[in-house]
């Protein structure tokens, strides 16, 4: 393992028990961190919008990322479409904190990912089960978060993802040794990844929740779950009132075993993003990638 | 002994985990009734920004300075340190505001600049000791009070005054606690 990689899971280390926020815009960026967030995810499009206006969805302009990068003192992340290495290149070059390969933008390539051992700065991406995840950390991701699906303001598919990796890592853990190969063959994982969790009883990365959060239960809901952190789409600029809806996913991530806590920051948060049933879904990004 | 480590956000079980190894019991503090049975806090790595606003929005910050003012030892690793700080060189914002240094936020640049590496400070303890800097701060002005425990390259990035210990890096990311020993050192000499 690279002394690189080692400081990029350091960094992910860093934003836990935080909450990192889709924005378009500068201005979105300021309200953001004026809210807590512990970084940005700078996009074009909320998920939301790519939804409703289909289309290719692709990296985000880097003039406008170096706005955002400019605008904040917290971390900037930005998206690179699955497979799209010469983006992820491209956002490499601006300086960007961190990379997230994903599901959300229309995928580049349908058989590979990006080989993220090739780059210097840290990427991020989502799974919806534990083989999932250990191929992206054997690709070099140095953080994991659920797919959940994006732009829906419907937390259930992100509640199965995680709940799904908390059961394949217990069954990891509680395996014999002489299992672990067996497992690596059923989960398509690499064989030293599922020595790890068998040893560790956890992800090598940390794990965050993303696609569908909503509202400050939705976020505690993840973290009682077992999540580090979370990311808000959509959830926060396509609700009524973001600044305070910000605000209180950022506390409720802090508090989420604090039910009186949580229903006080519940209160008076005007009205949350119009949510999407996952069956009556066109497509559904979290089937993007393998 | 209890050691307090402020519970908002970032590398909060890090510290937990050196705390209990060094056979002192770790409190996850996220609530100002829990200050006064403390011996020390630990400020974590994280956002700044984001514990900053929590403390104020949580109520915590008039206590938590409080306490520290009167004499609760209290050590920030990195955005700890940026809570700590009397001045910050480029921005408006301060925390804590209780530690005689002026910081550097993100001195190093971006995480690309992000890097480690190791060095003796004799005064915190024996050989070498691994340094991991994560979109570090460091200080650039220290106050007649503040003892420089190592500098890097010209750069202070360890620093003491008096009940107050600030290091730029993170010793809770790496296998060695010979810093957590140093600072439970100044909690049970308080």
């Amino acid at each position: 393992m690279t002394k690189k990689y080692e400081l990029n899971k350091n960094l992910a280390q860093m934003l836990k028990g935080g909450v990192i926020m889709d924005v378009t815009n500068a201005e979105q960026a300021k309200i953001a961190e004026a809210a807590g967030a512990c970084a940005v995810m700078a996009l074009e499009r909320v998920p939301a919008d790519i939804r409703r206006d289909g289309g290719v969805a692709r990296m985000s302009d880097p003039a406008m990322i170096k706005a955002i990068q400019a605008a904040v003192s917290i971390p900037v992340m930005a998206k690179v479409r699955i497979g799209h290495f010469v983006e992820a290149q491209i956002l490499e070059a601006i300086g960007i904190d961190f990379i997230d390969e994903s599901e959300v933008l229309t995928p580049a390539d349908e058989a590979f990912h990006v080989d993220k051992t090739a780059f210097k700065v840290p990427f991020v991406c989502g799974a919806r089960n534990l083989g999932e995840a250990l191929r992206r950390i054997g690709e070099g991701a140095a953080m994991i978060r659920t797919k959940g699906e994006a732009g829906t303001g419907n937390v259930v598919e992100a509640v199965t993802h995680m709940r799904r990796m908390t059961d394949d890592i217990r069954r990891v853990k509680n395996a014999g040794a002489e299992e672990l190969m067996s497992l690596a063959k059923e989960f398509g994982a690499p064989f030293d990844l599922i020595k790890y969790v068998h040893e560790n009883g956890k992800l090598p990365v940390v794990n965050f929740a993303a696609g569908g959060i909503a509202t400050p239960a939705d976020a505690a809901l993840m973290m009682q779950l077992g999540s580090e952190g979370v990311f808000v789409g959509s959830g926060i600029f396509k609700s009524g009132n973001p600044e305070k809806r910000a605000r209180a996913i950022v506390q409720a991530v802090t508090y989420y075993n604090d039910p009186a806590k949580l229903a006080e920051l519940s209160e008076n948060l005007g009205e949350a993003m119009s949510g999407l049933e996952i069956n009556t879904l066109e497509s559904k990004y979290a089937e993007r990638g393998w | 002994m209890k050691i307090g480590i402020l519970g908002f956000q970032g590398a909060i079980i890090e510290h937990e985990r050196h705390v209990a190894a060094i056979g002192a019991e770790p409190v996850i503090v996220r609530y100002r009734e829990q200050l006064p049975e403390l011996d020390g806090i630990i400020l974590p790595g994280g956002e700044s920004t984001t514990m900053g606003k929590l403390l104020n929005r949580t109520g915590m910050m008039e206590p938590l300075r409080d306490a520290i003012a009167g004499g609760l030892p209290a050590w920030g690793t990195c955005a700890g340190m940026i809570l700590l700080a009397k001045r910050l060189e480029n921005d408006p914002a301060r925390y804590l505001a209780l530690m005689d240094i002026t910081v550097r936020r993100n001195a190093y640049g971006r995480q690309i600049d992000s890097f480690s590496t190791s060095v003796e400070i004799p005064e915190v303890g024996t050989g070498q000791l691994p340094l991991v800097f994560i979109r570090a701060p460091y200080i650039t002005e220290t106050g007649a009070g503040v003892q420089v425990l190592c500098r890097l390259d010209g750069h202070v990035v360890a620093a003491r005054e008096g009940n107050l210990l600030a290091t730029s890096f993170h010793p809770e990311l790496t296998d060695s606690d010979v810093f957590h020993r140093y600072f439970a050192g100044m909690c049970a000499a308080r």
